[in-house]
């Protein structure tokens, strides 16, 4: 089944949930009125990325009443969003939402998070321990938050999973200005990263990142849809928030696999097994002091 | 092309959108800078120009009476070519009230008030202009600490501070700014016939190639050596490096409590409620 996707390229109100609700709301409405069947939105979209303290004063449990615009939106429409996920026992996650015909589908909570550099994400937030194939109306995806794509297991669990479609939300900071680019070496970055997936799996990638400033980082945006062949399709230029829409047209992921299946002919036994011996003889990193005689 | 080469016509596109938002954050769509006659500023000023549109920025010429008049002159070159707003604030008043009271003779000392002055006009200004003040240091000297703490320093946005000397340049080129003062040589103008160069006693070519390897390529001292730059240089450059991080850090808060400022009371600049 053939459908329309819109990755929804926004900047944040940081912190402010009702503000962002409501531009969730309205680029929802005007998208479905393009005749989107699915709508994404970035990492944390609902909230802002370095959130520090605020990450407990802005989570949400499942059943919030947050969610119930989104929810009853979801009968037009399948939405992702980002937010800050407060489970049962007060933990708080870095997740995303698939909200469909009424429910909450699946939620997927960011597994790799990351903490160096400029970023301090296990400070604040629980990491996810599982990635599982979210079964929509339209087809079976995997969903991947930003770092989570930077570990190749991620992407491929959800390969031997049959996911048809990766859907990668990210709040991407951009970096690296020099010549000759041409563009942000970060951008250049997710590009490659996101172009072997497509091909080394066999599927549609949607990366949706953001864009917009807080204090001093800038988002890099270049939101992107891949084939399962790894030719871009379509990605926003600049640093705006902005739609992008393509038709999905699934025959393509047919025809890739038919050709090129890669899937099939994995071997993941062979995988578990090595993986097993390497377990038992992973290479400790403790040092040996010099002994002196 | 040399290793501190970017691309400027992205950083101009980066710079432009990072001071609309910065300052629109700040519930702010206006602009104040300090003009010098010298590059950075000028740079500082033209990315405001298109940042906000003309009308909106407000530039200070803010001469002390033994300042170089070319300062004054380039700077008028500057604020012609941008048509925005220019007010002369002459600070030979101000400062002398403190300086020949207190009959200060170190040009250090002086310098540091002058440029404690000029701050104090520009802050002023920001509320009558309703802007914020606008940076212009630029990282080579943020990180040799090449600047007057509250003084030229001080500032609420800054969009050259992650930008090496050789790179405001080539900002400045794109940025179609007057050759006069691209091609002159840097100067505070705090004494007569000051010039950075001098003063700090390397050029900023070579301020800036061991920097960019030392702070981006995380080269140590022996590396940098082998890389075949002088020794002493080296040493000098990381010894300045090292010695201003105090200017580069708001100040130190003993913790006392659960939740301190700055140690564990944690919400960013841009923190609205």
């Amino acid at each position: 089944m053939s459908f329309r996707i819109a990755l929804l390229q926004t900047n944040p109100r940081l912190g402010d949930l009702q503000t962002n609700l409501e531009d969730h709301l309205v680029r929802i409405d005007r998208a479905v009125d393009g005749g989107a069947e699915l709508v994404c939105f970035p990492e944390l979209s609902l909230t802002g990325y370095f959130l520090k303290d605020q990450v407990d004063e802005l989570a949400q449990t499942l059943d919030a009443p947050l969610f119930e615009p989104l929810l009853e939106r979801s009968h037009s429409t399948s939405i992702v969003v980002g937010f800050v996920e407060r489970s049962p026992s007060n933990r708080l996650y870095n997740s995303l939402a698939f909200i469909e015909r009424g429910e909450i589908l699946g939620v997927h909570r960011k597994v790799h998070l990351v903490s160096y550099g400029m970023f301090d994400e296990t400070r604040d937030f629980g990491a996810g321990e599982r990635f599982r194939i979210i079964e929509s109306r339209l087809g079976r995806f995997g969903p991947l938050i930003c770092e989570d794509l930077w570990h190749t297991p991620s992407a491929y669990l959800h390969f031997l999973n049959d996911a048809d479609y990766l859907l990668v939300t990210s709040a991407s900071p951009a970096r690296g200005v020099q010549a000759p680019g041409p563009g942000l070496a970060s951008q250049h970055t997710w590009d490659t990263l996101l172009e072997a997936t497509a091909i080394l799996y066999r599927t549609w990638v949607f990366y949706v990142g953001r864009v917009g400033w807080e204090d001093g980082i800038g988002f890099g945006g270049s939101s992107a849809i891949y084939d399962p062949y790894g030719v871009k399709q379509a990605q926003c230029e600049g640093f705006e928030p902005a739609t992008l829409e393509t038709a999905i047209d699934p025959s393509v992921l047919r025809r890739a696999r038919v050709e090129t299946p890669l899937r099939r002919d994995e071997k993941p036994w062979i995988l578990a097994g090595e993986l097993e011996r390497s377990l038992r003889s992973i290479r400790d990193d403790s040092s040996t002091p010099k002994k002196v005689r | 092309m040399s290793e501190l080469d970017i691309q400027p016509e992205l950083v101009t596109e980066l710079l432009v959108s990072f001071l609309r938002e910065e300052v629109s954050s700040a519930g702010l769509e206006r602009a104040v800078v300090g003009l010098s006659g010298g590059i950075d500023s000028a740079v500082s000023a033209a990315l405001c120009v298109r940042a906000f549109g003309p009308e909106n920025v407000l530039l200070c010429l803010l001469p002390y009476r033994l300042s170089n008049p070319k300062s004054e002159s380039d700077a008028r070159l500057v604020s012609g070519q941008l048509g925005s707003e220019t007010r002369r604030i002459d600070i030979s008043r101000m400062a002398d009230g403190y300086l020949g009271q207190q009959k200060v003779r170190d040009p250090l000392r002086a310098g540091n008030v002058l440029a404690r002055c000029r701050m104090i006009v520009l802050y002023d200004l920001s509320v009558e202009w309703r802007g914020l003040v606008v940076g212009t240091s630029n990282k080579t000297e943020i990180l040799l600490g090449y600047s007057t703490q509250w003084g030229d320093s001080a500032h609420a946005v800054n969009p050259l501070g992650d930008l090496y000397k050789h790179q405001v340049y080539q900002l400045a080129h794109h940025l179609e700014l007057p050759l006069e003062v691209i091609q002159k040589a840097p100067s505070a103008d705090l004494f007569e016939g000051q010039t950075d160069e001098d003063e700090l006693g390397f050029s900023y070519e070579d301020a800036d190639r061991v920097l960019v390897r030392m702070i981006e390529g995380r080269r140590r001292e022996d590396e940098l050596v082998l890389d075949g730059f002088d020794r002493n240089l080296v040493q000098q450059i990381a010894k300045r490096v090292v010695g201003n991080q105090f200017k580069r850090l708001p100040p130190v808060i003993a913790k006392l409590h659960r939740r301190s400022i700055q140690h564990d009371f944690r919400y960013l600049r841009d923190w609205r409620k």
